[in-house]
């Protein structure tokens, strides 16, 4: 379905992002990961049209989207989502998820029913007139995804929806993702929240400096050498395997 | 406040103006009326591009400006029918709109940049109108003449046709229609898909080209229809003063007076013009009757009054005249309820 294959991006120098390609399958839920500054969001960003990449193409449903405008690209069904969130504070959960439902519906009206419809399917129906400004950390997580979902996407781009939310929440949010997932949403997701990686994803990817170092079944990469480098520092993976082998002896 | 009230409040306060002529007879009430009528059409349009848009201008004296000289141009040195020449002025303005709005929205100017340079453009046409002698009569201005005839007094747009009610009170009502179209537009708009994704664009202009808002065209078509508004409020006045020179047509003045009006009657809102019109003049009636009573005419105090008032405003009332009327409402309907 999505299909980004070597692109880069530098900023004066620094490759954020270097010839990193990934694929995500329809009507799976593949997630990528990385330790802090690895470049996911560049990543992100670069999906979804706020960067332009250097080198390399972004394909979505077999048609080039590399360097389009981030509306047109999610008129055409990817929408993102931000690690910061970004409510618009002044307006009340309906009015900001409406602004995403009027993507596709021109009335008022019409728009203002969809958001009631899509704030229900993500627990959010009893939020409906508050101030997003109002809102806790989970809820503007929820929020943001909500506003997301109603544009009528086909691929959602979540980027750490999960961070900073208890294990409770971190619970109730992985069950609105896999019921997103059941809709017929595709996903791929930016996650630190390991418990919810693993639990959630059909394919995982590592991004470490930059540069995708390994791609496959969650618990496969997770045990790959290069992946627990990245992670806990080089000699790791060996000291690991060591100590592993000392406590089965 | 339940949509019904609203609209009988609204249909009072409409029904309080269309009957106003008949019981007052001041001359200087009804020109109080009048002026406010007028402040508050460049207030609402000002309202739609920084109020619901946020991007805050400070130089809608520019679109004033540009259809008034428009107006006057073509009805005194071509003869043309105001009727027509309306149209002209309308669209030249847009034009000029398109213009600063494309070099601003293009190049992501923002906030305090944007003020710059539209102030900036306000002060370029100033120039030029000073400048081209031979098309505004520079410093001199434009006089357009008084038509005595009632026959062609309609070409010339005067009520002196109309009888003597209409000739007193004919421009009261063509400001109020003015007004009351331009409010509805502002009405229709705040309750449609343009202005959902204007203000989303407003609260956060990331997050608004995220959810799919093409945020330039959105920018484009705030600024293209406040300068058609305004650009009615210059031919309005080229009419009833028949006059205009390049400081009252381009000066700070009328750039103030429309950012003024939302700003203290309450961004973003539907009355907030009207309210914060209805304030600035009335504060200007009466410093201009008390404080000039003890130190004389002096010019320029009223506007020191002004920028206090400003300040307090947006450091204690940052919703306006509106969100304390609102406040001042729920607490009245809550006590009630209780």
């Amino acid at each position: 379905m999505l299909s980004a294959s070597l692109i880069s991006k530098s900023f004066g120098g620094l490759a954020a992002v270097s010839d990193a390609s990934l694929d995500v399958p329809e009507g799976k839920i593949v997630s990528l990961v990385g330790p802090n500054g690895a470049g996911k969001t560049t990543l992100f960003a670069l999906i979804s049209g706020f960067l332009k990449p250097d080198t390399g193409s972004v394909t979505f449903n077999n048609e080039d989207i590399t360097g389009q405008r981030p509306f047109m690209i999610c008129r055409q069904g990817i929408v993102r989502t931000f690690q910061v969130v970004q409510p618009f504070t002044g307006l009340s959960v309906r009015e900001n998820i409406a602004v995403g439902s009027h993507t596709r519906i021109a009335k008022r009206s019409e728009a203002l029913l969809k958001a009631e419809e899509v704030a229900a399917l993500v627990g959010m129906e009893d939020l409906l007139d508050r101030p997003a400004s109002d809102l806790t950390i989970a809820g503007r997580k929820r929020l943001e995804l909500a506003r997301a979902l109603a544009t009528g996407p086909t691929l959602m781009l979540l980027d750490e929806v999960m961070a900073g939310l208890n294990a409770t929440e971190v619970h109730e949010i992985v069950d609105v993702v896999l019921k997103i997932r059941d809709s017929g949403i595709t996903i791929l997701l930016i996650e630190h929240v390991m418990q919810a990686v693993m639990s959630l994803s059909d394919h995982t990817y590592v991004l470490n400096e930059g540069k995708m170092i390994a791609g496959g079944k969650p618990k496969e990469v997770m045990r790959d050498p290069k992946v627990v480098e990245a992670y806990l520092g080089h000699g790791a993976a060996e000291r690991m395997a060591a100590l592993e082998k000392k406590t089965n002896a | 406040m339940s949509t019904r009230s609203l609209f009988i409040i609204w249909g009072l306060l409409l029904l309080s103006f269309i009957l106003m002529p008949l019981f007052i007879t001041s001359n200087r009430w009804i020109g109080f009326l009048e002026m406010t009528f007028f402040v508050a059409v460049m207030g609402q349009s000002w309202n739609i591009l920084g109020g619901y848009g946020g991007q805050y201008s400070f130089g809608h004296a520019l679109f004033f400006g540009t259809a008034a000289y428009i107006q006057a141009i073509m009805q005194q040195k071509f003869g043309w029918s105001p009727w027509i020449a309306m149209w002209f002025a309308v669209a030249g303005t847009v034009l000029v709109a398109s213009f600063v709005g494309y070099l601003s929205f293009r190049y992501g100017l923002k906030g305090s940049y944007f003020a710059l340079i539209t102030l900036a453009f306000a002060e370029a046409f100033h120039v030029l109108a000073r400048s081209l002698d031979s098309i505004t009569e520079g410093g001199r201005g434009i006089q357009l003449l008084l038509n005595q005839d009632p026959d062609k007094a309609i070409s010339a747009f005067q009520f002196n046709f109309a009888g003597p009610f209409l000739s007193s009170y004919g421009f009261y009502y063509t400001i109020l229609i003015a007004m009351v179209l331009v409010f509805a537009v502002t009405w229709l708009v705040e309750h449609s898909r343009f202005g959902a994704q204007l203000v989303a664009v407003r609260e956060n202009e990331e997050a608004a080209e995220a959810l799919g808002i093409n945020t330039f065209r959105t920018k484009m078509g705030a600024i293209l229809l406040s300068a058609a508004i305004t650009s009615f409020a210059g031919i309005y006045y080229v009419q009833k003063y028949l006059f205009v020179e390049p400081g009252i047509a381009y000066g700070l003045s009328k750039s103030v007076e429309a950012l003024f009006a939302p700003i203290i009657g309450g961004l973003g809102t539907v009355i907030g013009p009207l309210l914060g019109s209805f304030f600035i003049h009335g504060v200007g009636e009466i410093t201009k009757d008390f404080i000039g009573h003890y130190v004389g005419d002096r010019p320029g105090v009223d506007l020191i009054l002004f920028g206090v008032i400003l300040l307090l405003v947006l450091a204690h009332m940052p919703r306006g005249l509106a969100g304390l009327l609102s406040d001042v409402w729920k607490r009245v309907a809550g006590g009630r309820n209780a």
